[in-house]
């Protein structure tokens, strides 16, 4: 299990997203949000992108006013992680088309469709952007 | 925050757009305004510009777009939330993609909200709303799907929403897609495995898995990695097994995944369909292929044996997928399926690791992939990092090992932060291989260490905890030590306490070092660290170090306790510290005779004053009184006991503790007995004492076989016990076994027999319960001793084991210790010990030339960071070249801190007087610590001494230049074989301010083990000049004589 959550919130530390691969009770999702957010929005953009916390380590990237955390395990890959995060903005933003906080805040259902695609078991299982928004498009034409 | 402001990529979205991304409205024509600027720059180079650089320019636009807009600006903004808001009202309720003006609202006034309170508030209105709406009658399905979208709202932000959960289980039911796959979403959002409303979507899942809609089922598919627990497998197993046949590369590729969820779940259940893995592996679809190396990953690392086959498949498909054969759309930045590399990699370093014959297979393609990988981007550098994981893992093989150095130099001379970070994670794993590929890297590591960033700062702590020897220890705990005290993440000081603490134990130079360190983790981070940890503590002070030297125990013995009465001093201290002091007090406060019974006991009183809450320490004071009272009786001294213990003492008779209540009657009763009882009652140091244990109790052979005579069952062990109930219990097992899902019908365990008359075998469980246990009674105390056998219990992260610290300082377990120089450079672990060994084998060549060069080199100083440099990785003949490098950097930037000028200064001042024979630098390894230096500090200049040492060898008297301090003339062996260990506690408080301590531990180590004393300690103390040569050498600049030098290492 390398992704233990995905996590977007914005600037002011306001969740958008928020999916966790292992079950957390609704008070631990609390304390950790607010824990690794206050930690994360503290750091400058020289900083690393990675933050340990507890026993694993937070990679987390920021597009304008949005952070995308992602809690990881010791052992994984940091920098890929950190692609596999613009790799998500990236397909979202093709399909949303510059893609922008609202768009997640008005289509949770579907941005956290795509996260469903692309992780699975905590693990990265597609990588193909046309792939991770097949079923997603398919979708939206039979509605 | 306006919205026009929040949107990610672009600033200056218009909640026009807003709608129509909400799909309330048509897409309007051109945009006014502020927006403009924006919105055309950004929409023009989307395929022309390569992604990552168009992200990179919005995010700068976003960034400065941010801090810059002018007011107007914002109040034009404003304006056009204002309009859209109209346009909105009078849009009606339904919008394009079927969102209301509820749910606009709904996200507008969270997106709007500037406090979590405001936003709580927000939620909190609307549970009530979706409370009363939820239950409404005929709602149609759309406005459901909202409402079950507003619940995860309610959810994601920290409330509860478990009143709607049922409709969200409800939704699932649904037949349209879409509504059945927002339910499922819900549905793994709000509910884990276990809930009990799972029984009611595993019936849905069921059916959906059976669904022609391909889609369909991977929406259950879905649901089932979330939803489904160990009980509910087997109702779904058949079909998702069928599935892996599933003509949809989609289908096949989740049926995949829940596959490994049931592995990860219960093994067990999906054991006989493991070999389903492999043959996705070979899946037409590279999808499902990339899919299943997860499940793969995880079975190779729990059985490597098993899949060493598959290496060939493994470096095949790494093959192909390097070889761009993989759909386009794999690609991320030009680079081929990167993610799936990367998986690749890491599954082969598992499989290569201690495997020459996989990790040849492997070679090739590594060779390649290092050599194409463009470093240029971040993807191309995660797959290196990868890279050199994989290299450091498997089988060395030394042209990869150099690629991988060279990559890891270029991380970490890279300016990015999160390069540095890999470089020194790689550097940390490729150590273990070549362990002079950090020697290189000093300053890059240095600079790290330094840095403000905390994450960076770790990681390096991390690497220098890899790179730890007996000649760098002081340093890097030092460091180590000073980062824990600046830090309050309890979670992060724990593990450096105990960090600390492994490294100390392991290498300690000098048992005084020892001592002081763990004072200081004690002080600052007492409460943080096992208490295993201030037990070995105590053992290792009432036992020495495994040597047959008693003065040197002694020594290390008043040292403790003078370190101790100066600490107790000190407000606050942790409660297994004062355990600790209030034991060595007791024990050997008055042992030296330097301190009055009353002035330690008066002590003793103060701390149980002090601490009065504490039961713990009480205990420890009182006991410790007890011991003290007892010496004094047993030396024939009047006793005198304080008007304050006094106090104490009948304070605590009528504790409400029984224990302390016992421990002040005890003491009492000591107190009235006469000396000679009390020799025999508590004899003086018996803590070191080892105590025999019969396990097998033989003074109760009579007792029992009369018992048994009697007619008495006999006594049978408790494993045995328990499995007797095991068989008799199996013929209901296979009953059990066949309704294997459903409801549990265990019976609770079988109670024990009792066997009241037979004691159960004690003696593994006494030894760990007595640890917990505050009593210091020399019986107890004993069973620490070595006729114990490690506990191997839980505390084995903590690596305190008992026979920890005698095996460190006892035989020599460090490589570098071996017996003669030769063996010394040959010594894999150490990082700078080629170096040494080399410049041992140049300097007795000719050392007189050296000891020139030496002489010259001293004119400049050396920068902090150099000496830094010098203590963590040795002084090599190398490092001259990239010590000029530091003083060029440190007098640009200025030096990175001051807090060790107080160490600079005898430095600087040896420059002054440059003809003079050079003064000793300061102690290398005593960096930061100033005051331990002075404690040390020898009476005579012990570097004079040396010198003249290497002028008599010079002049050709070699070898047997045995004298040190000229208290060591004794021909006969076996004396100086004992006086060594006096020698070396002393030659150690000498020669540690000038050579690093390596070689004094060596030393000894080397007299013990090979007892040749007068054949080794010539070479031996040669060594430690040459040391003291380099450590010489390594604190000076030659920027003067050779000012090029900069051009090659820093251009």
């Amino acid at each position: 299990m390398g992704i233990r959550f995905i996590l977007m919130v914005n600037k002011q530390g306001q969740t958008r997203l928020a999916q966790y691969y292992e079950y957390l009770t609704l008070e631990e999702r609390r304390a950790l949000e607010g824990e690794i957010v206050r930690k994360c929005l503290a750091r400058t953009e020289q900083q690393c992108s990675f933050v340990e916390h507890r026993n694993y380590k937070i990679v987390y990237r920021r597009y304008a006013s949005l952070f995308f955390l992602v809690g990881v395990d010791n052992d994984e890959n940091e920098l890929a992680i950190l692609e596999f995060i613009h790799l998500l903005v990236e397909t979202m933003d093709r399909h949303f088309g510059n893609v922008c906080e609202l768009d997640i805040m008005f289509h949770l259902d579907k941005a956290h469709f795509m996260l469903e695609e692309m992780v699975m078991n905590g693990c990265i299982v597609e990588t193909s952007k046309s792939n991770i928004l097949m079923p997603i498009q398919l979708m939206d034409k039979t509605s | 925050m306006p919205y026009g402001r929040s949107s990610i990529f672009k600033y200056g979205l218009s909640l026009d757009q807003l709608a129509v991304r909400a799909g309330q409205i048509p897409r309007p024509g051109p945009q006014i305004g502020p927006f403009k600027r924006s919105e055309p720059d950004l929409a023009a180079p989307h395929d022309l510009l390569p992604l990552a650089e168009k992200f990179q320019s919005w995010k700068n636009l976003a960034d400065q777009s941010c801090l810059d807009q002018p007011v107007p600006r914002q109040i034009e903004s404003k304006l056009e939330q204002l309009k859209t808001i109209g346009r909105e009202l009078a849009m009606g309720s339904h919008g394009g993609f079927g969102q209301s003006k509820e749910f606009l609202e709904l996200v507008k006034s969270i997106g709007e909200s500037r406090s979590k309170s405001e936003e709580d508030r927000i939620i909190l209105r609307e549970i009530e709303t979706l409370k009363r709406r939820i239950v409404e009658p005929d709602i149609p399905k759309r406005k459901m799907k909202e409402y079950i979208i507003r619940l995860v709202y309610v959810e994601m932000l920290g409330h509860d929403a478990s009143f709607g959960y049922i409709q969200a289980v409800k939704m699932t039911h649904d037949d349209s897609l879409l509504l059945k796959r927002t339910g499922y979403l819900a549905v793994t959002l709000f509910l884990n495995e276990d809930h009990d409303l799972i029984i009611l979507i595993v019936n849905t899942i069921q059916k959906d898995l059976k669904s022609d809609n391909y889609l369909v089922v991977c929406a259950a598919l879905g649901a089932v990695c979330r939803l489904i627990n160990e009980e509910t497998i087997p109702a779904v197993l058949p079909q998702v097994v069928e599935l892996l046949g599933h003509q949809k590369e989609a289908v096949r590729k989740k049926a995949v995944m829940a596959l490994h969820r049931f592995y990860q779940k219960s093994p067990s259940t999906v054991s006989h369909l493991i070999s389903n893995f492999r043959k996705k592996l070979c899946d037409s679809d590279p999808g499902v292929m990339g899919a299943t190396l997860c499940p793969l990953f995880d079975l190779v690392t729990v059985d490597v044996k098993s899949y060493k086959d598959l290496v060939v498949s493994f470096v095949s498909i790494l093959k192909q997928v390097v070889e761009r054969r993989l759909p386009k759309s794999y690609d991320y930045h030009q680079m081929p399926a990167p993610f799936i590399q990367i998986k690749l990699l890491k599954i082969l370093g598992l499989l290569g690791n201690g495997d020459k014959h996989a990790s040849e297979q492997m070679y090739t393609v590594l060779g390649d992939l290092m050599r194409k990988c463009d470093a240029s981007t971040n993807i191309g550098n995660a797959i290196l990092y990868e890279c050199i994981c994989c290299i450091s893992s498997i089988y060395p093989n030394p042209k990869l090992l150099e690629a991988a150095a060279e990559v890891i130099s270029k991380f970490l001379k890279s300016d990015n932060h999160n390069l540095k970070y890999m470089g020194i994670d790689a550097l940390g794993r490729l150590i273990k291989l070549s362990p002079d590929a950090a020697e290189q890297h000093q300053l890059a590591v240095i600079d790290c260490l330094e840095d403000p960033d905390d994450t960076l700062k770790r990681k390096t702590f991390e690497l220098l905890q890899k790179m730890t020897k007996s000649s760098n220890v002081e340093v890097i705990v030092d460091r180590m030590i000073d980062y824990m005290i600046s830090i309050n993440d309890f979670h992060y000081k724990t593990e450096i306490a105990s960090r600390c603490v492994e490294l100390a134990e392991q290498f300690a130079p000098s048992n005084h070092w020892f001592i002081l360190t763990m004072n200081k983790v004690f002080e600052h981070a007492g409460d943080l660290v096992n208490i295993k940890v201030a037990h070995n503590l105590m053992r290792l002070i009432a036992e020495g170090f495994g040597e047959d030297d008693d003065t040197a125990d002694s020594q290390l013995r008043s040292s403790a306790v003078e370190s101790y009465l100066r600490i107790v001093t000190e407000p606050k201290l942790p409660s297994a510290f004062l355990q600790v002091i209030c034991w060595v007090l007791g024990e050997y406060g008055t042992a030296d005779g330097k301190y009055s019974a009353s002035y330690i006991t008066g002590k003793l009183c103060d701390i149980a004053e002090a601490y009065s809450s504490d039961e713990t320490v009480k205990a420890y004071a009182i006991t410790a009184l007890m011991k003290i009272y007892a010496i004094e009786i047993a030396a024939g001294r009047r006793l005198d006991i304080l008007p304050e213990c006094q106090t104490l003492i009948e304070e605590l008779a009528a504790s409400h503790s029984t224990d302390l209540q016992q421990r002040a009657y005890e003491l009492q009763a000591v107190v009235g007995l006469d000396a000679r009882a009390i020799e025999s009652a508590m004899p003086s140091d018996a803590s070191c004492e080892d105590i025999e244990i019969d396990v097998t109790l033989p003074f109760l052979d009579s007792f029992v076989q009369q018992s048994l005579h009697n007619g008495d069952q006999p006594y049978i062990p408790e494993d045995e016990r328990s499995r007797a109930i095991d068989i008799s219990n199996f013929s209901n097992q296979g009953h059990r076994e066949s309704s294997t899902h459903g409801l549990k019908f265990e019976a609770y365990e079988m109670p024990k027999l009792p066997v009241p008359s037979h004691p159960p075998p004690p003696v593994s469980h006494v030894s760990t319960e007595l640890v917990s246990i505050p009593e210091p009674s020399y019986s107890r105390e004993t069973q620490f001793s070595p006729t114990n056998p490690p506990v191997p219990s839980s505390d084995a992260e903590l690596k305190l084991r008992l026979d920890g610290v005698q095996k460190k300082w006892g035989k020599p377990t460090y490589p570098s210790t071996s017996s003669s120089s030769s063996g010394y450079s040959s010594s894999p672990a150490n990082g700078a010990s080629q170096m040494e060994s080399a410049a041992t084998s140049t300097s007795t060549s000719r050392p007189g030339e050296t000891y020139k060069d030496l002489k010259k080199a001293e004119v400049e100083i050396s920068p902090e960071k150099q000496k830094l440099a010098a203590s963590l990785f040795g002084g090599s003949t190398r490092s001259e070249k990239r010590i000029s490098t530091t003083t060029h950097r440190a007098s640009k930037g200025g030096g990175h801190s001051t807090e060790k000028s107080s160490v600079l200064k005898p430095s600087a001042a040896s420059t002054t007087k440059a003809n003079i024979p050079p003064q000793p630098l300061p102690d290398l390894l005593d960096l930061g610590e100033p005051a331990r230096l002075s404690m040390v500090a020898p009476l005579t200049d012990p570097f004079m001494q040396l010198e003249g040492l290497l002028d008599q060898k010079e002049s050709g008297s070699s070898g047997t230049c045995a004298v040190t301090d000229g208290s060591n003339k004794e021909p006969d062996i076996v004396s100086l074989y004992s006086d060594l260990h006096m020698d070396e506690q002393s030659s150690q408080s000498t020669l540690n301010p000038l050579a690093p301590s390596e070689s004094n531990s060596s030393n000894l180590r080397r007299t013990i083990s090979g007892g040749l004393a007068q054949a080794t300690k010539g070479p031996n103390l040669k060594e430690a000049l040459e040391k003291d040569a380099l450590v010489r050498q390594v604190g000076v600049n030659p920027t003067t004589q050779n000012p090029n030098l900069f051009k090659d290492l820093l251009g």
